[in-house]
């Protein structure tokens, strides 16, 4: 393709539908996916439900991203898969890295859709040796859908986020049977129908408790856990160590582009705009973490952000900063608020640190804007329509319940 | 200069060496080189499916100048040796340099106070282009330091290396002249029979004219097998570290070492080859040899160390976490000892200063064998593919086939590579250290599978082994 008019970094569901809208409305978009195949995380999740909400019909995973990928090519996306992004220059230049070398592309607007990936054994500091055998779920179900090997035969699942009933699902998949879910917080973090998954599978699930280390050479021979019972040896070959998911940020790091720390994502405004507005985000690198259809709908709308911004129709970016005024609170989104009728993201995207009870109330200048009564768990999803705001900077806050 | 097909001649069914170095990590891969250097037919014998398996797969990864080594010893003389040899033939083998320099920063009274005696200790030890420094002029060159340092003094030479992709040159550019790897070797025994040693293994027999024992943390006991007794006891001393985000290492330009005690080197925090924040060691006595541990306990206190000296630290994600564990003995000093009689030299307790060390000792050892009639006239010069920031990486050079490791920016190429040659890789770890695949922000999370797909089979101690029901 010569000259694309809009770059899309990640074919992913948020990427391809958004790419697919802008082709749609007739311009030339160009998407680089790293992978050797465009669909992004849904192609290795070789299990149901995905694409009510975009086909109408149940799919799995694969199913599901192969026809994001086609509605793509038929409405005339080009996309290189195999292609690297290695740097975000200002103006909407980006340095990619394939086969054929090292370039630089440019385009009037770049759409960043990067996703997200799981938090690491490491980053968790969890204790003991580094055995083979350890991974998060996305390796699990890379190696179990697409590469068709089984890499244990009973692991330990640490978390419980939905996340964690994929993986369950994976290794029922696989006939790989894991000898238990362990879970830090005091309750199960996805919805209450997945907890009869694992008690289905027969998986004892452990709630307030933690690896605190992992034991074996060359493979996991043990976990030792903490419980509220006090330490507990399981005989293990694997852990599986699911979400915490973040957003995969490491181009925007290394860029000129700000960086919400909150979110570890990007800072957007409503048109989902980055502080370079000649860049743009959508899906799940704005935040850990919503569904792929959440995502896929996400990329739809900023595709229209960006149509408007093509055509020079989008206000200068500018509004009041959004702050964060209490621990339980850990992502709010859009960072930058303005006036905008019309704007893709027309609500705060909210997500609790910690469970919480009371009211959640948006300040500013010392005055309640907007407010609704909170009792929520960590990654559920929250949200709060957008006022429209003044000048000042606005402050997000929870009144916890006496 | 395959495991299975030696290149020395046979002798009575056993392949005949005129050196067999015991133990693969960089000790022995840069005795492996000086010795094949010299003329000599070389056997590397090592235990584990691949090489730098023990204390060398974990260390700071620096070049140290030998400013605070104990004055007049043999192991000041070996880093002071190692460390311009180094410099001699790093081109030449494509190893990086990253020319950071050190700071011995004090943060009390008391730590004030020692620092004219080291300042007088590296004079001495021929380091002598050392500065003072006030806690002000500390801040001006390293700005994210905590205002709360009080004074220290600049080390110049003081540089950061990649430690694997060293030891691997030492080591290939042995197995391209000549020399003769074999893994999961483990030597069980040996004797002398009519001034030639008899070594059993666990992959064969192996015959050698000379035996050197470089088996690190296993150095006392590969003397008992050979000589029925041990002359030092391996005291292994554990070191945690946890390494920063690549965004944090733009926080310590010089290598931030505190002022040492009689123990350790203590915490230090520096960049480091391959573009990421490093903190630590700790030094930690234990009896094990084979299991280093990480505690969550401890990679937090590290942790809550590094961002005292750098307070901006407590915003950047950890990427990895890692224990070592250094061959120290009952004695401070390195215990290298040549055995006349038995045509045996050991080189034991070499501690923690390993990696700056070794190209010294095994220049010392060659020197003591007495061997070295004939050098090789012309040797091979293999250049080693670079994973540092210092200069171009391979997904910058047409035709690499696209990354394989996202976060690490490892090629598809480069994996590949690291499975074909002299030194193929044995076990993914074994790959980490050649390519770095997996060791980034993600920890596998996007490449694992893949990485499954395409070293099935390939691995000696394979990736991925299910186990059973």
């Amino acid at each position: 393709m010569t000259d694309p008019e809009v770059i899309v970094v990640g074919a992913g569901p948020a990427g391809l539908a958004a790419a697919t809208a802008l082709a749609r409305a007739g311009r030339r978009v160009l998407v680089l996916e790293r992978e050797t195949e465009a669909g992004g995380i849904p192609r290795h999740c070789g299990h149901y439900p995905f694409g009510m909400r975009e086909f109408h019909r149940l799919l799995r995973g694969p199913d599901y991203a192969a026809r994001l990928r086609d509605a793509a090519l038929a409405a005339g996306v080009a996309i290189r898969t195999r292609t690297t992004v290695t740097a975000l220059l200002p103006g909407g230049r980006v340095e990619v890295t394939d086969d054929n070398g090292h370039a630089t592309l440019a385009a009037g607007a770049v759409l960043l859709a990067t996703g997200v990936r799981e938090t690491s054994r490491a980053a968790r500091l969890i204790g003991g040796e580094k055995p083979g055998g350890v991974m998060p779920t996305a390796a699990l179900q890379g190696i179990v859908y697409l590469n068709h090997q089984r890499p244990f035969a009973r692991p330990v699942i640490l978390g419980s986020e939905l996340v964690a009933f994929s993986a369950l699902l994976t290794c029922r998949h696989a006939g790989i049977r894991p000898v238990a879910m362990v879970e830090p917080g005091p309750r199960i973090t996805a919805r209450s129908p997945a907890i009869w998954l694992a008690r289905l599978m027969g998986v004892p699930v452990h709630l307030r408790s933690d690896i605190a280390a992992i034991h074996g050479r060359a493979r996991v021979e043990s976990v030792t856990l903490t419980t509220p019972g006090g330490p507990l040896e399981l005989a293990a070959d694997g852990v599986i160590v699911t979400g915490g998911f973040r957003p995969d940020a490491a181009l925007l790091r290394g860029s000129h582009l700000e960086v919400d720390t909150a979110s570890g994502g990007p800072v957007i405004d409503a048109w989902g705009r980055l502080s370079d507005p000649a860049y743009f985000a959508a899906g799940n690198l704005l935040r850990g973490v919503e569904t792929a259809g959440w995502c896929w709908n996400e990329g739809r709308r900023i595709a229209r952000a960006i149509l408007a911004a093509l055509e020079g129709g989008l206000p200068p970016r500018e509004g009041a900063r959004l702050h964060l005024a209490h621990p339980a609170l850990r992502l709010a989104l859009p960072q930058v608020v303005a006036p905008a009728a019309g704007a893709p993201h027309d609500r705060l995207q909210i997500r609790l640190a910690a469970p919480a009870r009371g009211r959640l109330r948006l300040m500013q200048d010392g005055r309640e804007l907007v407010s609704a009564p909170l009792d929520s768990l960590p990654e559920r999803r929250l949200s709060l329509p957008l006022p429209p705001a003044g000048t000042g900077d606005l402050t997000l806050t929870i009144s916890e319940a006496p | 200069m395959s495991n299975s097909a030696p290149t020395a001649h046979e002798s009575g069914g056993a392949p005949q060496f005129d050196v067999a170095v015991i133990g693969a990590g960089v000790v022995g891969c840069a005795l492996a080189r000086a010795f094949t250097l010299a003329g000599a037919r070389v056997a590397v014998l090592e235990k584990a499916a691949d090489v730098l398996d023990g204390a060398s797969k974990a260390n700071s990864a620096i070049l140290h100048t030998g400013f605070d080594a104990p004055e007049g010893s043999l192991e000041l003389a070996c880093i002071r040796e190692g460390y311009a040899l180094y410099h001699d033939i790093r081109e030449r083998l494509g190893l990086p340099l990253v020319r950071a320099g050190a700071m011995v920063l004090a943060w009390n009274e008391d730590e004030v106070a020692g620092l004219p005696a080291l300042m007088a200790q590296a004079m001495a030890n021929g380091v002598t282009d050392i500065h003072p420094l006030t806690g002000d002029e500390v801040l001006l060159l390293e700005p994210a330091l905590s205002p709360a340092v009080r004074a220290g003094f600049r080390v110049p030479g003081e540089h950061l290396i990649d430690p694997w992709s060293a030891a691997h040159g030492y080591l290939m550019q042995a197995l391209v002249n000549g020399a003769t790897l074999m893994r999961q070797a483990e030597v069980l025994s040996g004797h002398r029979v009519g001034g030639l040693w008899h070594l059993e293994t666990v992959a064969g027999p192996v015959r050698a004219g000379l035996v050197i024992n470089a088996a690190g943390l296993w150095g006392d006991e590969v003397d008992r097998r050979l000589t029925g007794q041990s002359w030092f006891t391996i005291k292994p001393r554990k070191g945690q570290f946890v390494v920063f985000d690549k965004t944090a290492a733009a926080l310590a330009g010089h290598i931030l070492l505190p002022v040492p005690t009689k123990i350790t080197k203590g915490i230090v925090v520096c960049r480091t080859a391959f573009g990421n924040l490093l903190v630590g060691p700790t030094a930690e006595e234990q009896d094990d040899r084979d299991h280093a541990t990480v505690e969550r306990e401890t990679l937090q206190a590290l942790i809550r160390r590094g961002c005292e000296i750098l307070p901006a630290l407590a915003g950047h994600e950890v990427t990895a976490v890692y224990a070592g564990l250094r061959p120290a003995t009952e004695e401070k000093h390195y215990r290298i000892r040549r055995d006349l009689a038995e045509d045996y030299i050991c080189v034991g307790g070499i501690r923690s200063t390993g990696l700056s060390g070794a190209l010294g000792i095994a220049a010392h050892v060659l020197r003591l064998s007495g061997q070295g009639g004939a050098p090789l006239a012309d040797p091979l010069w293999p250049v080693m593919p670079n994973i540092s920031v210092e200069g171009p990486r391979d997904w910058q050079c047409p035709g690499h086939g696209g990354i394989l490791c996202h976060c690490e920016l490892v090629t598809r190429r480069e994996v590949a590579a690291a499975m074909e040659g002299p030194m193929a890789v044995g076990s993914l770890a074994g790959l980490k250290r050649r390519t770095r695949v997996t060791m980034g922000r993600c920890q596998g999370f996007y490449c694992s599978a893949e990485l499954a797909r395409v070293t099935e089979g390939r691995l000696a101690q394979p990736m991925l082994e299910p186990g059973h029901d």
